[in-house]
């Protein structure tokens, strides 16, 4: 295979889940793509939810768990006929459980053409820190 | 007649009722199945393509919407030939710290080019194309000879 070849993007059809409690607002619902990684100061979050602003997008932590759900309203006009379509909109809803590490006081969030950043700052104590050793 | 005077045993039974609680059963399981298996509608085409775009028309234009989360404007290229909407691009993923460690890694990153034959020819001139919450929306109005013409009909 050519580099070329290898580089090139695959479609992905979004993965639906059925939500554990039903949904007041019908129409499926999507797990987003997420990146997960962690440095010595933080953990950041990366979730794609194309199609969510900013206002209707809910993060909630409680007791731990945090949900992220974003509500996408069909952005086609009444009066459109659908020539074809590959993919379905719907809401994003997605959980992780934090451990304990995470400074939940201090998480910052930021959504960018689509892509959701969150950072969770690592408490205080977990970082590491090194210790000069003073010699006199 | 005397089976069914014996409780409720509907599979005992040769009479009328056993056939169709045999079929309600049925029923139950199939709606059963089809509730908890999740997944696409079989009938949905799959080009396989990246990136996977929704295409829906109105008397005037064709409105072509693709998910690209994460692409800014300035990296797509879109262009229009006849009757084809081509759209390529990279989609590129912030590089991160050197030491970063990453738990999950779902998002992908790469270069994509798709063309799309529309069913009608459009008006070069006048496509646009918008891009919002990593949604990537283009207008292409019809050729005029693609639109449809009322016809009056003339009563004497």
């Amino acid at each position: 295979m050519t580099d070329a070849e290898i580089k090139a993007l695959q479609a992905k059809e979004k993965k639906e889940v059925t939500p554990a409690a039903e949904q007041t607002r019908p129409g499926p619902v999507f797990t987003p793509a997420v990146d997960i990684f962690e440095t010595e100061k933080a953990m950041t979050l990366l979730a794609d939810m194309p199609g969510v602003k900013g206002k209707d997008l809910s993060i909630d932590l409680h007791e731990s768990v945090l949900t992220l759900s974003g509500e996408v309203a069909a952005p086609e006009a009444e009066d459109e006929a659908d020539v074809f379509r590959e993919y379905r909109t719907g809401q994003y809803f997605r959980e992780f459980t934090l451990s304990e590490v995470i400074d939940q006081s201090k998480i910052q969030a930021e959504l960018k053409d689509g892509v959701l950043r969150l950072t969770l700052p690592k408490v205080e104590a977990a970082t590491p820190r090194k210790i000069t050793v003073k010699t006199g | 007649m005397l089976l069914r005077r014996i409780g409720n045993w509907p599979r005992l039974d040769w009479g009328f009722r056993s056939s169709l609680d045999e079929l309600e059963r049925m029923r139950r399981q199939m709606d059963w199945l089809s509730e908890s298996l999740p997944g696409r509608f079989l009938a949905e085409p799959f080009a396989g393509v990246f990136p996977l775009v929704n295409v829906t028309e109105d008397k005037d234009r064709f409105v072509v919407r693709a998910e690209l989360p994460g692409i800014k404007p300035d990296e797509l290229e879109i262009s229009v030939t006849g009757n084809n909407l081509s759209i390529s691009g990279e989609r590129k993923l912030e590089p991160e710290d050197a030491g970063a460690k990453y738990h999950r890694r779902e998002r992908e990153a790469g270069k994509f080019s798709r063309v799309i034959s529309l069913p009608a020819p459009v008006d070069a001139d006048k496509v646009e194309a918008h891009s919002a919450e990593g949604i990537l929306t283009i207008v292409l109005p019809k050729a005029e000879i693609a639109k449809p013409k009322q016809i009056a009909i003339k009563t004497s």
